[in-house]
This record gives structure tokens, C-alpha cells and sequence, in this order.
């Protein structure tokens, strides 16, 4: 198997525990609760965004919000600014969906080390439809100067990420599904902010694909597809969007020589873009897009929209294929 | 009380402070005059009579926080920084010029004495609740301020704000309203009502007093007040002359957004400074 072993992954991969990546920060949440600078804040969706289990456990360390999130992300640099390290939670298309200026103004520009948690991101929201489908999040969060963006795999990654932004003195912005996924990571696999992990690569790859959020195990599916054409390819867990880790993007676009980004967010100004303003400026070669073409989602099961919309390993493979013959 | 002699020297400091507006915008050549010279009085009595703050020791952990929401006066909270002894008033000049620690709306990190970034309009207030949970938290007997504006309250993030402070008893937060009734595109009251102001605040569970905002008695009569307040937030609701002391300022919308001209400004501190001399006679 080309899976990079000393990363720990999980030892099934062809039929994976299925667990939605919002429990894993919920779980991060109630292990931070003894320290008394952490503070959560929810706007009216504390079951929904998991912060429920904090909130039992940690009441004088939660602060329910109620449906304004413009008002509980100044809260939230408010208690930044007296020292504390506050989480607060919603839909990612209330906040940063509806609140993005006082997160710009009051959270970034101000850079207290307020934690932003969009959970229900992507397609994947399902039956909700597009008013609730977020696919816009992660272009409006990057683009703001002092704002770190990271984008969870599975439910251990999101905890483990939970942790390492609890530690990270800035504005961060964390991205969660709704929806059960496969849980690829445990807990010994390594993560840092800022650093892509090689998931999975061949002898001679002849192209990277680079993911994040729940389509990692899409492209690690799509990978094995290839392997049996006889394509080989690298498979990357891009989950931090911003710093992005050019050092890795650069050597594995020099490895392959073409890229294939793959994310459940708008091609516009999403991952995917990140990476091509990387490989543009660093080391150009071809590039495919796997994200949403320039539309609003719709009502439907989750997996039946990541169907229609294009965003499955079945995508992905077509995509490498495209994408190697451009070289 | 205060004796007649500190309220006579508050009254020069405001004087002081306003000539220095004048100054900073007409170096500027854009910027805020009315809201500016209206809050001079407020802003005299809270720095040097109400706050607890050390200009030596900015970042001293004790210290009273004052959010200005309504960034776009920031002239005036320059100007009293720097007499109150935050750094030296020849600075006030670089005001909104390049590489200026006075920048066009206050920036926190860059100059001392600003506690938060501010300028949009409606998230100070926010801003000072979350510092006022984060005091209670702490068990700090740190008293927040925020100052606002009338027109800031047709954001709707204010009243978000006005809600959450009831349902917490933030007691330790004091809300001041410069209710000058302009706003740029003219009076509040034509643009979007907003009274009866002091019965909305009434019934949604706060503290409301009702001041001349240049009357420095009253002005620090009514923080005292505030301190004795338990469980409910108050507001003083401050009326105030738009730029007051600039005889073709006042209660006139046109200066809500605009500074002096180089004549116009002769003109105005020749009126300020006519008026700090009667100070000084009776003095």
C-alpha cells in the first residue's frame, strides 16, 4: 500500500468508522474546560455545533449568544481583549457568513485570538438546502490578513485541531461538517498548523492530489482507483489553508508535474486557489479543480449532491486523468 | 461635589481639547468635526476625573477600559490622550497622514491608551461586553465605557447588544449615548427615528440617566450614579451640542462629516481661544 505509514493512519481504510468531524471539536471543547481562559460562546445551536457537551460540563465558561452573531463576535474580541481565549460557534453561514466584518474589524484587524468555528460547511448540509450550504467561507476567511484557516478531515483531526488552535495566539478560523465521515486519522497521526501531510504516495506519482475536509478520503479512494489503472499518484491533507504550506505544495508539484485540488467549497477563492497562487508564482503546472462551479447548492441527501455537484472519488479520478494529459 | 476650582480647570482642559480638534483635522484636510468638539466635555471629565487608568502605564492590568464605538470622533479621544499624558500633544498633527500612530479610526495596537479597533458602527458596544464578562470573570472591579453614537443605533447589532446586556446584569458597564441628533446624511430624527430613546432603554432592563453632556457636573455626577447601580447596565444618554464651541459648527449636519478649512479654522480657534481667555479672567 503507497499510504505513508508513519503517519498512522487508520488500519481500515476500505470500510472506516463513520463519525461526524463537529464531535471531535465538541470532544477538543470539554477536554480544554479546565482551563479557565477558555470560554465558549454559541449562538442558539450549542447540540448542533457539539458545544452542548461543553456547556454541561463547563456552565460558567459558556455564554449563550443567542441568535446575533454579529454581536457575539465583538463579545468575543471583548473578552480577548481581557485576556481570555474564546471559541465561538455557529453555522459557518451565520458566522463568518453573516458577521464577516465584525470578524474583520474587531477580531483580525484588532488580532486577538478569537476562535471562529463555521460548522454545517459544504454541501454536504444536505436536506437544509443552499441558504445553509457554506461554500463561500473559506474565500471570505482567507482573504483577511492575521486570520489563520483550517479545514479538519475527519472527527480526530477536528480535535486534535481544536487543540493546536487553543495554543495558537491569533484569530483562527475553524471549518466543520455536519455529516458523518470516515475517520482516517487517529490520534498518533501528527498534526501542525501550516503543515500538509503526504497521505498516500506511489513510486513515480505523476500527479498531487490535494484535499481537505471530508473529500481527504474521496481522493485516498480515487488514489487506489488510479493505483489499479496503472496511474500513480501523491494524495495531500491540505488542511490548513492559511499559512499555507508552500514547501510541501512546490516539492510535490515538482515530484508530479500537475495537481489535482479537491474541496467542498467554491472553486472561486477556495483551497484550490491558494494552491494555484502558490504553483503560479513557485513552480507552474497544470491544475484541475474539484469544488462547486459558480452556484448555490441545493436541497438533497448529502451524498446525492456530492454526486450532482462533483464532488466524489469517481471526480477526482476523472480529473488526474485530465489533468496528466495537459502535461 | 466637585470644587468650583477642579470644575473651572476641567472646563479649560475641554477648551484645550478642542482647539487641539480644530488643529489636528485642519493638518489632516479630512475627518469628523462636530461629534468630535461635542464630546470634548465627556471625554475631559472621564479622563481626568472618572477613570482609573495610568497614561505612564498603559497596559497597567487594573485600569478602567473605555471603548469608543463610534469610532469616527477619534479626534477627540487623541486629543485628550495626549493632554492626559499618553504621549506628546506635537504628535496630534500626523493625524491620519502615513505611517501615523493616529490613524483615520482607532487601531488598538497602534497607539497606546486605545483599548480596542473601532469605526464601523454598532460593534463597540459588543466589544464592551465582552470585556465587561471577561472583568466579572476575572473578579476584576474593572468599569467598562462605552461611548456610542445616536445614529449607531440603527445598526442592528446594537440592539443585539442592548439585549445580551440585560440578560447578563452587566453592572460593571456604563453606556454613554452623545445624543447630538446628527448623523451625515442630516438630523437622526429625519433619517430614522429613534426616540423615545431613553423608554426603549427603560424596557430593555437598563439603568437610564439623562445629562447635559456639558455640564461637567452632571457629567461626573452621573458616572458616580452609574457605580451604585446593581445588577442592570446603565446608560447615561448625554445630550450634546454638535460642534459645540464653533459658533458656525453648531447643530449644523453639514460639519458631521468634514473638517475646517485653513480659514475656517482661524475663525474657530479664534472663538475657542476668545473663550479660554474669559476662563482664565474668571479664573
Amino acid at each position: 500500500m503507497p499510504i505513508n505509514s508513519h503517519l498512522k493512519l487508520v488500519k481500515n481504510l476500505d470500510t472506516p468508522t463513520q463519525k461526524p468531524i463537529r464531535d471531535g471539536f465538541g470532544n477538543a471543547l470539554v477536554e480544554l474546560g479546565p482551563k479557565k481562559d477558555v470560554v465558549v460562546l454559541c449562538a442558539d445551536l450549542k447540540e448542533s455545533t457539539r458545544c452542548e457537551w461543553f456547556s454541561k460540563q463547563f456552565p460558567k465558561q459558556f455564554i449563550e449568544s443567542g441568535v446575533a452573531e454579529q454581536n457575539m463576535a465583538s463579545i468575543g474580541a471583548g473578552l480577548a481583549l481581557m485576556g481570555k481565549i474564546p471559541f465561538i460557534a455557529s453555522y459557518a453561514m451565520f458566522s463568518p457568513g453573516r458577521n464577516w466584518e465584525q470578524i474583520r474589524t474587531t477580531i483580525a484587524y484588532n488580532n486577538v485570538p478569537v476562535k471562529i468555528i463555521g460548522s454545517h460547511a459544504g454541501i454536504s448540509v444536505g436536506p437544509d438546502g443552499a441558504t445553509h450550504q457554506a461554500l463561500e467561507d473559506v474565500a471570505i476567511m482567507r482573504t483577511m490578513p492575521n486570520m489563520t484557516v483550517v479545514v479538519p478531515c475527519d472527527t480526530e483531526e477536528a480535535r486534535k485541531a481544536a487543540h493546536a488552535l487553543y495554543q495558537y495566539n491569533s484569530p483562527c478560523y475553524l471549518r466543520l461538517a455536519r455529516e458523518k465521515t470516515a475517520v482516517i486519522t487517529t490520534a498518533q497521526t501528527p498534526f501542525t498548523i501550516g503543515k500538509a501531510e503526504v497521505l498516500w504516495t506511489s513510486k513515480k506519482p505523476v500527479c498531487t492530489i490535494i484535499a481537505n475536509g471530508p473529500i481527504v478520503y474521496e481522493a485516498l479512494v480515487a488514489a487506489r482507483a488510479l493505483e489499479k489503472k496503472k496511474i500513480q499518484v501523491m494524495v495531500l491533507n491540505n488542511h490548513t489553508v492559511k499559512p499555507i504550506d508552500t514547501a510541501t505544495i512546490v516539492r510535490a508539484a515538482k515530484i508530479c508535474g500537475a495537481v489535482v485540488t479537491a474541496e467542498e467549497h467554491q472553486i472561486m477563492g477556495g483551497m484550490g486557489s491558494a494552491v494555484a497562487e502558490v504553483l503560479a508564482q513557485k513552480h507552474p503546472v497544470p491544475i484541475e479543480f474539484i469544488g462547486v462551479h459558480d452556484c448555490f447548492g441545493e436541497s438533497g441527501m448529502p451524498r446525492e449532491l456530492m454526486q450532482k455537484f462533483k464532488l466524489t472519488h469517481k471526480d477526482i479520478t476523472l480529473a488526474v486523468q485530465r489533468v496528466i494529459r495537459r502535461k | 461635589m466637585l470644587h468650583q476650582s477642579d470644575i473651572h480647570e476641567l472646563k479649560r482642559i475641554a477648551n484645550q481639547i478642542r482647539q487641539d480638534i480644530i488643529q489636528e483635522l485642519v493638518h489632516a484636510g479630512s475627518g469628523h468635526s462636530a461629534g468630535p468638539l461635542g464630546m470634548a466635555d465627556i471625554f475631559t471629565a472621564l479622563y481626568f476625573q472618572v477613570l482609573k487608568h495610568k497614561p505612564k502605564k498603559p497596559e497597567w492590568a487594573d485600569r478602567d477600559r473605555l471603548v469608543l464605538s463610534n469610532g469616527h470622533i477619534c479626534p477627540v479621544q487623541y486629543a485628550t490622550l495626549a493632554r492626559a499624558g499618553y504621549f506628546l500633544a506635537k504628535e496630534l498633527n500626523t493625524l491620519r497622514k502615513l505611517g501615523s500612530r493616529l490613524q483615520g479610526h482607532p487601531h488598538r495596537t497602534s497607539l497606546p491608551g486605545i483599548e480596542t479597533t473601532s469605526g464601523p458602527l454598532g460593534s463597540g458596544l459588543s466589544q464592551a461586553i465582552g470585556m465587561a464578562l471577561g472583568a466579572r470573570m476575572n473578579h476584576k472591579k474593572t468599569r467598562i465605557i462605552c461611548l456610542m453614537s445616536d445614529g449607531e443605533h440603527q445598526e442592528g447589532q446594537t440592539w443585539e447588544a442592548i439585549m445580551f446586556a440585560n440578560k447578563y446584569h452587566l453592572d460593571n458597564l456604563v453606556a454613554v449615548i452623545d445624543r447630538n441628533n446628527i448623523q451625515i446624511d442630516g438630523f437622526t430624527e429625519d433619517v430614522m427615528p429613534l426616540e423615545p430613546l431613553k423608554k426603549k432603554y427603560n424596557s430593555f432592563g437598563w439603568h437610564v440617566i439623562e445629562i447635559d453632556g456639558h455640564n461637567l457636573q452632571q457629567i461626573i455626577d452621573a458616572f458616580h450614579k452609574a457605580r451604585k447601580v446593581t445588577k442592570k447596565p446603565t446608560v447615561i444618554i448625554a445630550h450634546t451640542t454638535p460642534g459645540k464651541g464653533v459658533s458656525f459648527m453648531e447643530n449644523n449636519p453639514e460639519w458631521h462629516g468634514k473638517p475646517p478649512t485653513p480659514e475656517q479654522a482661524i475663525i474657530a480657534l479664534k472663538e475657542l481661544t476668545q473663550e479660554q481667555q474669559i476662563l482664565e479672567e474668571e479664573n
